[in-house]
C-alpha cells in the first residue's frame, strides 16, 4: 500500500515539475514549486527520512516560496520570451535522459538491504551511536558528532551566502540597516488590512515559534535539530512580517541582533571545536567536554545544534529582510 | 515487480532532466533558478531513495524494539544540510538577479546580452 502511495506521489511530482517549467507566469511557477516541495517532503517521509522531510517542508515550501516571491516583486512576473533554441535543448536533454536512464538499470533495486550504500560506514553508525553518543536519533548523532566537520562546513556556507546576499542587496539604494525612520508606504503595512490572514496568522506565530524551539531542543530524541528549528523560527518571523509589516518585525528583532545570531552561531560551533583542542583532544571531539565521554558528547551536540540554529535563523531572516527592504527602497 | 524497483530512479532522472531543460532552454533568469531548484530536489530524491531499506524504519533508536531494521542515516544527514545550503545559495542567486534587473532593466538573458554588446 505504501508503495502504491509512493508511486502516486512520485507521479504527481513529475506532473508538478512539468507544470512549473511549462507555465509562462512566474508567480504560478513559484506557487507550484511550493507544492512540489510539499510533495517531495511527503516522499521523504515515506522513505523513512523524517528529519529531511521536516527540513524540506519548512525550507522548501515555506521560506523558499517567500524568497522567490520577494525576488518576483523586484523583477517581473511574466517571462517575455519563453524558450530559446528549443529543439537543440530538447535534443540535448533527451539524449542525456536516455544515458542516465540506461545507467539506472545497474542500480540496486529500491529498498535492497544489500546495496553498496548500506555496507560501508552506515551500519557502524547505527551500531555505535548508542554506545558512543547515546542519543536515540542517529541522524542527529551523525550530523553533530561523527560528521561534525561536514556540518561545520555547511554552517559556514550558509553564513557566507547570507553575507553575500547582504552585500548584494544593501548597496546604494540603502539596505535594511539604514532606512530613514518614518518612511512607511503601503507595502510596509503588510496584510494588516485583511482580517482573516491577520487573525489566523497572529494565532499561528507563537505556536510556530514554540514548535521551532521544541524541534531545536528535542532534536536528539526525535526528528529535528538546528537546521529545521532555524528554518521554522525564521518562518514564524517571516509570517509575522507578512502580516504586521517589516517595521514592526525589525522593531521586535533588529537587524543587528540577526547579524549577531549569524556570526554568533558560526563562532559558537567553531568555539566548541576549539574547546576540544584546548581540553587536550582533537578538533570537534566532544568527548572531553564533560565528566565522561558520553556526557561530553551530549553537551557538545546541544551546543553545536544551538550554533546551527542561530546561524540558520539569522541568515534566513537577514536574507528575507534584505529582499523586503529592497522592495521599498 | 522487478522493474518497479527502479521507478524511483526513473522519477529522479525525469525530474533532473526537467530541471536541466529549464536551465538550458529558458531565457528568464528566475525561471533558470527555479529549474536549478528542481534539479537540486531531484538529487535530494536520489539520495533519500538510496537510504531506504525495505521494511526499515526511521533511524531513531528506541529501547524495546525487537530486531530493529533502520534505514541508512548517512544520506539523510547529507541531504538535510544540503537543503538548507541550497536555499541559501538560491537566495544568493536571486540577489544577483535582482541586481541585474536594477542595472539592465530586464531579467531576460538575450536582452542582457544585447545590452552588453552595445
Amino acid at each position: 500500500m505504501t508503495i502504491v502511495f509512493g508511486i502516486f506521489l512520485l507521479t504527481l511530482l513529475v506532473i508538478t515539475a512539468l507544470g512549473i517549467v511549462h507555465t509562462r507566469n512566474l508567480f504560478v511557477a513559484v506557487m507550484l514549486l511550493g507544492i512540489f516541495s510539499l510533495l517531495i517532503a511527503l516522499n521523504f517521509f515515506i522513505l523513512d527520512a523524517a528529519d529531511v522531510a521536516l527540513t524540506e517542508a519548512a525550507v522548501g515550501a515555506g521560506i523558499s516560496t517567500v524568497l522567490f516571491l520577494g525576488a518576483l516583486a523586484l523583477t517581473s512576473e511574466r517571462e517575455r520570451l519563453g524558450t530559446r533554441h528549443r529543439w537543440l535543448s530538447l535534443a540535448v536533454v533527451a539524449s542525456a535522459t536516455l544515458v542516465v536512464l540506461y545507467a539506472t538499470f545497474d542500480k540496486p533495486r529500491f529498498g535492497d538491504p544489500n546495496a553498496p550504500v548500506h555496507q560501508h560506514v552506515a551500519p557502524w553508525y547505527l551500531e555505535k551511536t548508542p554506545e558512543y553518543v547515546d542519543i536515540p536519533n542517529v541522524v542527529t548523532a551523525v550530523l553533530g558528532s561523527f560528521r561534525g566537520y561536514d556540518t561545520l562546513g555547511e554552517v559556514f556556507v550558509v553564513f557566507t551566502a547570507g553575507i553575500g546576499v547582504l552585500f548584494l542587496l544593501s548597496s546604494r539604494r540603502g539596505g535594511a540597516n539604514h532606512r530613514p525612520p518614518g518612511e512607511r508606504d503601503a507595502s510596509g503595512i503588510g496584510l494588516r488590512e485583511h482580517v482573516i490572514p491577520r487573525v489566523v496568522g497572529r494565532l499561528l506565530v507563537p505556536f510556530i515559534l514554540l514548535f521551532g524551539l521544541y524541534v531545536q531542543f528535542h532534536g536528539e530524541y526525535g526528528p529535528g535539530g538546528g537546521f529545521q528549528a532555524g528554518a521554522l523560527i525564521a518562518a514564524a518571523f517571516i509570517l509575522y512580517a507578512l502580516i504586521e509589516g517589516e517595521d514592526r518585525t525589525l522593531a521586535a528583532v533588529p537587524q543587528r541582533w540577526l547579524n549577531a545570531l549569524m556570526v554568533g552561531g558560526a563562532l559558537l560551533y567553531g568555539g566548541v571545536g576549539l574547546a576540544g583542542i584546548v581540553l587536550g583532544s582533537n578538533f570537534l571531539d566532544y568527548s572531553v567536554l564533560g565528566a565522561d565521554p558520553v556526557a561530553g558528547q551530549h553537551l557538545g551536540i546541544i551546543l553545536i545544534e544551538a550554533g546551527v540554529g542561530m546561524t540558520v535563523t539569522g541568515t534566513l531572516l537577514s536574507i528575507f529582510h534584505a529582499f523586503a527592504a529592497r522592495d521599498r527602497a | 515487480m522487478e522493474l518497479l524497483g527502479l521507478y524511483h530512479y526513473w522519477v529522479f532522472v525525469v525530474l533532473l532532466m526537467i530541471g536541466f531543460y529549464a536551465v538550458v532552454a529558458k531565457v528568464n533568469l528566475i525561471k533558470k533558478l527555479i529549474g536549478l531548484s528542481l534539479f537540486q530536489s531531484a538529487v535530494f530524491l536520489l539520495y533519500i531513495t538510496m537510504s531506504k531499506v525495505s521494511g526499515g524504519t526511521a533511524p531513531i533508536v528506541l529501547p524495546g524494539m525487537v530486531d530493529p531494521l533502520y534505514s541508512n542515516p548517512l544520506p539523510q544527514v547529507l541531504i538535510l544540510t544540503a537543503i538548507v545550503v541550497g536555499i541559501s545559495t538560491t537566495a544568493l542567486g536571486l540577489g544577483i538577479v535582482v541586481r541585474i534587473k536594477e542595472e539592465y532593466g530586464t531579467t531576460e538573458e538575450h536582452e542582457i546580452q544585447e545590452i552588453d554588446r552595445r
